[in-house]
């Protein structure tokens, strides 16, 4: 049995994860929690927000997240892999930035216009 | 070859160069800082004393009346904050009174005017919110508080724009006399020639004195640690407020500031070198020191502390004299408080001397005056017609302090154009409120930036070396 | 004349201007001191924000992207880049920006003005003054919009929500960050970001720590960390030394009532924020008030929920203000420490009257109570877990308040086992 703080959303239910029972989860609230607590001790994922450089905006960076969940250990590989990245004004919302970020099978997206 | 070095740009140095530079002869200022104003001048209590503490005919004493005076008429006609809030020394016990007397007889005797002496209920009248502890007080009218760093930015900028040069970060490494009787002043950055040497280098005039000249004098750093307390607790002190000196030490002082603050502070202890560190038993010694005078301040609206230097001499007065050792060589030396209130009058005794050793001319053209926008003091109309003339007015770059992106980018056009985010803030007050930059910080770095073409590793917070960011981001991850 | 003035156009302000339309409020003057509206949340890159409102999980950006996309569909007058320098009892307003000083009148304000973060000067921490100690959002501001890192190797004081975040941010970026240390024995931040902003970096969490001493000049290089009692005291002999050139403080907001206190109103020492009604009416009729210029929120989904609640009691201010004829003061005991309202107008017209309150420790399994001024519960509220670090609400039913005199008490009880 394994406790957790469930990061599914400011709550933060305190999770139970039964790992001999089939990952069971208590302690949730809502479904987000199961399928976290689940993950947590199987396979984690965090959604990664960053910036990039972007030239002739009002800041010199730019917003981005990716566009679901990716694994833990890929995370610094991905912001890694926006080192060198820069793009120019102007910028949508939702815009792909990078694709297939460090392989992990989703895209880097601008999270404003800009 | 110049024909005056003036080594230290704090107030005292300042106030040498603002009156030499009204006169016919080539001047320079060499400051180890990166800014004039920089160490015991921006650091202390800023008051403008009276004059009733110094031992009657000591130099103390007539520098500090004399400078008082003189003070009140440079603030008006350079344009620094000055209020003349008058002082009140409190006494906690009948032999405090005693002591306050002679306090009264002394300042009597060097000159001083508007003293009064004062019982508990006439104390109490004129100050609100002191504690049921006070037995009485010495009032003093003539004293007043100052911006002490713009005073002296007043008096360098007005040297400079009367033809001084001025080279900071130019800490002096040594000094040696040349067979025509001339100076060489050698300094991190180069050599200077001159023919007649001021040392007004604060905490160092006994170094800097040696570097040519025998062991005459001995500079102690005495460092005061004080608490500045946010505009909400200024209503507490309508007067600076000493407390009377006795058996528990020199008591620490309550005071309000030309910006709206309260300061309180400082103790006094003896330190090696530049050690401006705070430390927590001498805040909490502060703090309770203080609250015999006023009770109810609160802490908790406390934004900032800092430490200050004196540089106590072990003549216990000032030394202002030609080296015994070292002719044309001038000592402004043991520059402890009342140093800032006697400044003025110390510059004219530099001055004096420089004369006496050569009549340089008066410049005919001298620019006496400076004045600068506060935005914050402008009336509607004058704001309204500011902003039309130049939109930068429009926008606050500070808000606990009101301060205009044009009144920041003006700076960078005055004769001592600042090269940190502290000397933005010592000449617009930028970063200087409640929040202490944390809002405006980093849009002061960033116009510091682009007036001043600087990498972003450059930006300053004070001093050399005081770096603000340390690297790009991802700058660690190699390229891919 | 507007109808309304919003001060501010962060989540606050921009809830508010949205909702205020909405209520058919059709003259509304939204002023914005930033260049571009969003105020914090544009700084706020991270996700966690919206599942509330959006019912999705946004970032700062997203967040305040909605609003301003909501914002394009309204006919509200927006002014950024302009300052305002005064507010007066009768609703008018002194702004500044690069067109010129004006006055503008309202018939109602909504102040929207937000919160700062509280420095290093607030608790009088000792040592150098070198360069290298920040508030954590100043650096986050570097390292969001200017693209650069204050430090390599951080230290983090306090485990506000903010500092947590940076914690992260700065390792992601390429920084170090050695340590969180926190006073109380508890996080002050949520504890999602507990575990995904430091145990995911093993970033050790000094819980009942603080910073004793700062040492370095011209820039910090250590710094000294020492227990503390139950009375937040250091303890001598336990000091644990950091080799790093940065302190980040996350120690506190403080909300920003400049403008309110000048113009008379009365702020809740305990808050820091106006004295509001229950529906954010501050002191001065028809002058409201809305998210962390009021308490300091945790999310900004609720200081939206907030706003909205103080643009529908601006609207009907406007169009139909109907007197109220006695109030209830709310008090609290126990353990805590503020209540938002302070006070509700009699007779309760709403169904149900939202009370937000922290407290000043951790409670398991507990209730919170609401009692009137004989000690009659009036209503009762399970509680599985409290900590400080969060910010707690009841919603307390209207007509359970009609008949009550003088005042409520909120309280929190632990539950017996």
């Amino acid at each position: 049995m394994t406790e957790l703080i469930c990061i599914g959303c400011p709550r933060g239910c305190h999770l139970k994860v039964d790992e001999q029972n089939g990952y069971a989860v208590s302690g949730n609230n809502c479904p987000v929690g199961a399928e976290y607590g689940r993950n947590e001790l199987t396979n984690p994922t965090r959604v990664l927000t960053s910036t990039v450089r972007i030239t002739g905006a009002i800041h010199s960076c730019l917003p981005v997240k990716s566009s679901g969940p990716i694994r833990k250990a890929l995370l610094m590989e991905a912001v890694k892999a926006l080192k060198d990245v820069e793009v120019a004004s102007p910028v949508h919302k939702g815009e792909v930035i990078v694709r297939d970020i460090a392989g992990s099978g989703q895209d880097m997206l601008a999270s404003r216009d800009m | 070859m110049y024909d005056v070095i003036i080594i230290g740009g704090g107030v005292v140095g300042s106030a040498a160069a603002y009156y030499l530079s009204q006169h016919d002869l080539k001047l320079l200022m060499l400051e180890a800082f990166n800014d004039v104003a920089d160490g015991t001048t921006k650091a202390n209590s800023a008051v403008i004393h009276a004059g009733y503490d110094p031992k009657p005919g000591s130099l103390m004493a007539k520098y500090n009346v004399e400078g008082s005076k003189l003070t009140r008429e440079l603030a008006k006609k350079l344009d620094v904050p000055y209020v003349n809030d008058g002082s009140l020394v409190l006494a906690f016990s009948p032999e405090d009174l005693e002591t306050l007397k002679e306090l009264y007889d002394r300042g009597i005797a060097n000159g001083v005017e508007q003293l009064k002496l004062l019982n508990y209920e006439e104390t109490k009248d004129i100050e609100p919110g002191i504690s049921e502890n006070v037995y009485g007080s010495l009032y003093a009218g003539t004293s007043a508080v100052i911006s002490p760093w713009e005073y002296c930015l007043a008096l360098a900028e007005t040297a400079v724009r009367n033809g001084m040069d001025l080279k900071l970060s130019n800490e002096v490494t040594g000094i040696r006399k040349n067979e025509d009787g001339s100076f060489t002043v050698t300094t991190v950055k180069g050599e200077y020639q001159g023919r007649y040497v001021i040392n007004a280098a604060g905490i160092y005039a006994d170094k800097v004195h040696e570097m040519i000249g025998q062991k005459e004098f001995t500079i102690t750093p005495v460092r005061g640690q004080y608490f500045l307390l946010d505009k909400s607790q200024f209503p507490k002190a309508r007067h600076t407020l000493f407390q009377c000196p006795s058996e528990r030490g020199k008591g620490v002082a309550v005071t309000p500031t030309v910006h709206g603050n309260l300061i309180v502070g400082p103790d006094a202890t003896r330190v090696n070198g530049e050690d401006l560190d705070t430390t927590a038993d001498i805040l909490s010694y502060v703090r309770e020191t203080a609250s015999l005078s006023i009770k109810d301040i609160d802490y908790q609206e406390n934004i900032r502390n800092f430490s200050g230097l004196r540089a106590r001499s072990d003549r216990g007065d000032f030394i202002i004299e030609e080296s015994h050792s070292v002719p044309d060589f001038f000592n402004l030396a043991g520059m402890a408080s009342p140093a800032l209130s006697s400044a003025a009058a110390i510059g004219i005794a530099a001055r004096e001397w420089v004369l006496s050793k050569h009549p340089y001319p008066k410049k005919e053209d001298y620019v006496d005056s400076r004045r600068k926008i506060r935005f914050k003091q402008l009336s509607d109309e004058e704001k309204n017609r500011i902003i039309k003339e130049d939109p930068a007015y429009g926008r606050i770059i500070c808000r606990c302090e009101t301060v205009t992106e044009g009144e920041i980018r003006a700076t960078f056009k005055t004769p001592i154009p600042p090269r940190s985010i502290d000397a933005v803030k010592r000449r617009t007050n930028a970063g200087m409120g409640r929040c202490q930059g944390g809002f405006c910080g980093e849009r002061v770095a960033m116009i510091l930036k682009e007036e001043l073409g600087l990498d972003y590793d450059e930006i300053l917070q004070d001093r050399e070396g005081t770096v603000v960011l340390e690297k790009k981001a991802k700058e660690d991850y190699g390229n891919v | 004349m507007y109808d309304l003035i919003i001060i501010g156009a962060g989540p606050a302000g921009l809830s508010a201007a949205v909702s205020a339309w909405q209520a058919d409020l059709k003259s509304i003057l939204l002023i914005e001191r930033d260049r571009e509206l969003g105020g914090i949340l544009n700084q706020c890159i991270h996700n966690g924000f919206g599942l509330h409102l959006f019912k999705e999980e946004l970032t700062g950006p997203e967040f305040a992207g909605r609003l301003i996309e909501m914002l394009k569909d309204t006919d509200v007058e927006v002014m950024s880049d302009t300052m305002v320098l005064d507010i007066n009892g009768d609703h008018e307003v002194s702004l500044i920006n690069t067109h010129g000083y004006q006055k503008v009148q309202g018939k109602a304000v909504i102040l929207a003005m937000g919160c700062r973060e509280r420095t290093r000067g607030a608790i009088a921490i000792p040592g150098s003054r070198g360069s290298g100690v920040y508030t954590a959002g100043t650096a986050q501001r570097y390292i969001n919009m200017d693209g650069y890192l204050v430090g390599k190797r951080v230290v983090i004081l306090g485990s506000g929500d903010i500092g947590l975040i940076m914690a992260r941010r700065m390792t992601l970026e390429g920084a170090k960050v050695l340590a969180c240390v926190e006073i109380n024995p508890y996080s002050s931040g949520l504890q999602r970001n507990i575990k995904q902003c430091l145990e995911d970096f093993d970033i050790p969490l000094y819980l009942s720590h603080t910073i004793t001493d700062i040492k370095g000049y011209p820039r910090v290089s250590q710094v000294v960390v020492s227990r503390v009692d139950e009375k937040f005291r250091p303890i001598p002999g336990t000091e644990m030394t950091f080799d790093c050139d940065t302190v980040l403080l996350s120690i506190g907001l403080i909300p920003e009532n400049e403008l309110s206190r000048a113009a008379g109103i009365v702020i809740d020492p305990r808050t820091k924020g106006p004295l509001v009604w229950e529906n954010m009416e501050t002191s001065i009729d028809g002058v409201f008030a809305c998210g962390n210029v009021v308490q300091v929120h945790d999310l900004a989904d609720n200081v939206a929920a907030e706003a909205r609640k103080a643009a529908v009691a601006a609207a009907r201010y406007v169009q139909d203000n109907q007197p109220h004829t006695g109030e209830l003061t709310v008090k609290t005991a126990g353990n805590v420490t503020y209540t938002v309202p302070q006070r509700i107008h009699l007779p309760v017209t709403d169904k149900l009257v939202e009370i937000s309150f922290r407290t000043n420790r951790v409670f398991g399994q507990c209730a919170v109570e609401v009692v009137d001024k004989d000690g009659n519960a009036v209503c009762r509220f399970k509680r599985e877990y409290i900590t400080p670090g969060e910010l707690q609400k009841i919603a307390v039913p209207g007509k359970l308040l009609e008949g009550r005199e003088e005042y409520l008490t909120v309280k929190v009880t632990e539950e017996q086992k």
